[in-house]
């Protein structure tokens, strides 16, 4: 018997969520690591701004910090946080066919449309920073 | 027990009552309805109906020539006026529908869009691809949540009706979440909880279509009229009884026998041309098709399967395009339930149990002879299905006649008395009988499964597509056997929660309650019209039976079956012609 | 072939039982078979306390909506062959309160579904006298694929955020309102902005995108919902540029 029954009170039942509900299916998994990553996004946007800083304070204040930039754990560090990039990147542009829906006519633009255009966007803004540092 | 007190009562979420929903809604924002339905509104069978539903719209059609094609294809046992008044409403129903939001396929100049269907001279189905019932369901319950004076509960099973005083007075329902059951009192009924496909063993119709309003009105002293006539549509998949939509042939499917061969030129159906003829072959009337599938049989020029004698519906020469554009459920369908694509692959259909013609005998508003209670859809019949439907105007048949049935129920709840009398006592007595079910008192050890079965066989095997004296006789023995045998159910589950085989006893107590109708209307019937076709009596006799039967139920003993005259207004009897 | 198959179903007897519970059951293999037949061989021969779900059983009612092997399926479109040898393991859809055995309670889904206004909300209705709203194939194609949603929930029980956060509307009830705020026919966009911009409206989406994955009738509520937040921010942008511009 469940004591908490009463007759003609439905008693639901309700599943309490494991904290590890993300290791469920690879899809989670994927979902919240996308998630995460973006915590290496934001360092990286702080690590510019601070590059920024340095350039502004003066050349000895650069120095320091490209000394610093090449020390060894922060070289791996930053190699870490160049893959979570990659990886944010990569799995953010596969999501952007969802949210962009162009129709021509009756006929739906192909999502691999979409999303070539935005690698080719990608490779572009690329390109545009390369030839500005090369001036 | 609880009791609930409302103006107007609609059993049935499916299409008719929410269509009667509305109306009552509608016409007096005042009144207080709610609707009570088994399932879900949106899991109803309505649902699954496929290719369209015809109304006059276009400038080469006519309302008489909607008629006519009715009239005919019924054989003549449509009542005339109820035939004309509907082809009048319909266009309007329709449009309704469409500002109600339902996604009816266009033409390039934005009107609706209209195909052919079997039986049909003109053109006039209008369609939502080939999810035509699912589209129509859903747009009727998302617009019926805007109207704040319509009540529901939902997954409540209504056992019984109220009736005192000479009226009915409301129902006694079962809340099935907490096992509890209820009063609910109301000025009028409308029962609108579709037909009853289940009492046979293939058919098309979904779970939940145990005939339920059909035996609600039957013991409360309501006659079921025509329950002889049940349809068997064509083109069913052979094992689960899947429909495959006649909008299949109306876009240029073929029907093939074994050898590859149309064989329905060899049936008085006209000759095989390569695009459609309307009125001809494969369209022509559904009870024309399956009487020549069976036919074909006998000759041995079916094939057979482990899953009985199929033919061949072949959809190839359409071409992707086309099915993908017309008929993208068939071709869904097919991949999941076949595995195989009808782009590339014939695909096998036998005929199957579809839709009843009869029901609580209703007239043109939907009123039935007990004061209070209306009903509409294939729940009723009014009639404008006669001997045998034709494809596409049971949709329509839904929203014209739920709309009537509910406007009328809302006149009369208006004016009626608040129900009184012996309500209490009934609705007790009720819920002493369903609950000492639960308990499992008295049972004989039988179990709802094994007489469900039981009742499908007798009924396939004695009132199936022909049947004769000898082997309707041996059903209405077999059914009478199974409903004393029924008493002895015992349940396995004692649960107030969700107790789905208490529901199952009860719904197998409606099938058996519609069974014996069939069988003895199919009895009296001493013809062949339509769907009904007696071997012992080939022959349509107008003299003794252009007329509806009607069937009343005895508290001991088989129901007495009357004979009630058709109306004809235009149409004299005349002969069905089709390809001719 | 194997000639019997396990199913393992999760249980649950609130009148018996606290806590759900599993239970094993044998069952006849036949190719034929989806996971629903065998529920109903063990609900008609062997244990009729069996409570589930179901109707029209060719995949369009949206009634028999389980978990089968921790994901979301229709058991009337889920053959059993793609399973064995097993066990297979059914459950009630994840997310929502279990009332009994595999019957899971949806009072929810039909409050938030009320809450969108899914109806053709026009400033002055036609009459049928009017005739029909036109409507080209194409402005039908545009909303037509958010129209086949059976209601059948899948999408709900794959998504963890409506698990999460209980109060989140959901992939179906907000893909029915982009099927009406996309309808030509409709004009109601603006007065169900509110209820869709609410914290639990759109914004809660973080875009798993599971709800896409499992939809039988390939509806892509997730589409849906990106797709509002663009016309959202973008509706917000020009409030912010434009104050005084009326939408």
């Amino acid at each position: 018997m469940n004591p908490a029954y009463r007759r003609h009170h439905p008693k639901w039942y309700r599943a309490r969520m494991p904290i590890f509900w993300w290791f469920r299916k690879a899809a989670y998994f994927r979902f919240i690591a996308r998630e995460l990553t973006s915590v290496f996004v934001a360092y990286s946007s702080v690590l510019l701004l601070v590059q920024l800083r340095a350039v502004a304070a003066g050349p000895e204040a650069l120095a320091r910090f490209t000394a610093w930039l090449h020390l060894r754990p922060v070289v791996a560090l930053h190699v870490v946080v160049l893959l979570a990039l990659l990886f944010h990147t990569v799995t953010w542009l596969h999501l952007a066919p969802r949210a962009i829906v162009i129709r021509l006519g009756r006929r739906r633009v192909p999502d691999v449309a979409v999303l070539l255009g935005h690698y080719g966007a990608w490779l572009a803004a690329s390109g545009l920073v390369v030839w500005l540092l090369r001036l | 027990m609880e009791t609930h007190v409302h103006d107007v009562l609609v059993i049935g979420g499916g299409g008719a009552g929410l269509r009667a929903a509305i109306a009552v809604a509608e016409t007096d924002p005042a009144l207080r309805v709610a609707m009570v339905s088994k399932v879900y509104p949106m899991r109803s069978h309505t649902v699954s109906a496929e290719g369209g539903a015809a109304a006059v719209i276009k400038p080469d059609d006519s309302l008489d020539a909607h008629a006519y094609d009715t009239i005919s294809g019924g054989e003549w046992l449509c009542d005339q006026d109820a035939v004309e008044l509907f082809v009048r409403e319909a266009p309007e129903e329709m449009l309704r529908l469409e500002h109600w939001g339902c996604p009816w396929n266009r033409e390039p100049d934005g009107h609706v869009a209209v195909r052919a269907f079997g039986g049909m001279k003109i053109r006039r189905t209008w369609f939502a691809a080939d999810k035509t019932g699912f589209h129509l369901l859903h747009a009727l319950f998302q617009t019926s949540l805007k109207y704040a004076s319509i009540a529901r509960y939902d997954e409540w099973f209504v056992t019984r009706l109220l009736v005192g005083e000479g009226r009915c007075l409301g129902v006694v329902a079962l809340e099935l979440a907490s096992g509890e059951m209820h009063a609910l009192l109301a000025k009028a009924v409308i029962l609108a909880t579709g037909g009853g496909g289940r009492v046979f063993p293939f058919t098309t119709n979904a779970n939940i279509k145990t005939g339920d309003g059909m035996a609600l009105a039957y013991r409360a002293g309501v006659p079921l009229k025509d329950m002889e006539f049940v349809q068997y549509h064509p083109t069913g998949l052979p094992f689960t009884g899947i429909l495959i939509t006649e909008a299949a042939r109306s876009e240029g499917g073929w029907l093939l026998n074994k050898d590859g061969y149309r064989y329905l030129q060899d049936y008085d159906l006209g000759r095989p041309e390569p695009t459609p003829v309307l009125r001809a072959m494969e369209l022509g009337p559904r009870d024309r098709l399956s009487q020549a599938f069976v036919k074909e049989m006998e000759k041995g020029r079916t094939i057979e399967t482990a899953h009985g004698h199929v033919v061949h519906l072949d959809v190839r020469h359409l071409g992707e395009p086309v099915i993908e554009a017309k008929i993208p459920f068939v071709r869904e369908l097919c991949l999941t339930y076949e595995h195989l694509d009808p782009v590339h692959e014939l695909i096998p259909v036998r005929p199957v149990v579809h839709y009843m013609m009869g029901g609580v005998h209703t007239d043109l508003t939907g009123a039935t002879p007990l004061p209070g209670l209306y009903a509409a859809g294939e729940t009723a019949c009014v009639s404008i299905n006669g001997a045998n439907r034709l494809g596409s105007n049971s949709l329509t048949e839904i929203l014209v006649f739920g709309a009537r049935a509910g406007r009328a129920a809302a006149a009369y709840a208006a004016r009626a008395p608040a129900p009184t009398g012996p309500t209490r006592a009934q609705a007790l007595d009720e819920e002493r009988r369903v609950l000492s079910k639960v308990r499992g008192d008295g049972g004989g050890g039988e179990r709802v499964a094994t007489i469900r079965t039981a009742m499908q066989r007798a009924l396939e095997a004695g009132a199936g597509i022909y049947r004769d004296e000898v082997g309707l006789r041996r059903a209405a023995e077999g059914i009478e056997g199974l409903k004393a045998r029924a008493q002895g159910v015992t349940l396995d589950d004692r649960s107030h929660t969700f107790n789905t085989e208490v529901v199952a006893f009860l719904e197998l107590e409606n099938m058996l309650d519609v069974a014996e109708a069939i069988v003895h209307a199919a009895l009296v019937r001493r013809e062949s019209r339509g769907a009904h076709q007696r071997t012992d009596f080939p022959a349509r006799d107008d003299n003794r039976f252009l007329a509806h039967s009607l069937a009343y139920r005895s508290p001991n003993g088989p129901p007495r079956v009357d004979l009630l005259p058709v109306t004809i207004t235009r149409w004299p009897p005349g002969e069905r012609v089709y390809g001719r | 072939m194997p000639q019997t198959v396990t199913i393992e179903i999760r249980r649950y007897r609130p009148e018996e039982e606290a806590e759900p519970t599993w239970q094993r059951y044998e069952v006849p293999f036949w190719r034929e078979w989806m996971v629903l037949d065998a529920l109903n061989y063990i609900k008609d021969h062997v244990d009729g306390t069996l409570s589930f779900r179901w109707s029209c059983r060719m995949g369009v009612c949206g009634s028999c909506g389980m978990m089968v092997n921790g994901n979301p399926a229709l058991t009337c479109a889920t053959y059993l062959e793609t399973l064995v040898p097993g066990p297979v393991q059914v459950e009630p859809l994840r997310g929502f309160p279990v009332i009994r055995d595999l019957v899971c309670d949806l009072t929810d889904f039909i409050t938030k579904l009320q809450r969108v206004q899914p109806w053709i909300v026009r400033e002055t209705e036609g009459t049928p006298a009017q005739g029909e709203y036109r409507q080209t194939p194409d402005e039908l194609a545009a909303y037509r694929p958010y129209a086949m949603c059976i209601n059948c929930l899948l999408c709900y029980a794959a998504c963890p955020i409506y698990e999460l956060e209980p109060g989140f509307l959901g992939p179906a009830v907000i893909a029915l309102a982009q099927r009406y705020n996309l309808d030509s026919r409709d004009q109601g966009r603006e007065a169900r902005m509110d209820v869709l911009s609410e914290h639990d409206g759109i914004w809660a989406c973080t875009l798993v995108g599971e709800c896409s994955t499992v939809c039988p009738k390939h509806v892509d509520p997730a589409g849906a919902i990106q797709r509002y937040k663009l016309d959202a921010a973008v509706a917000w942008v020009k409030a912010l540029v434009l104050p005084r511009s009326g939408r």
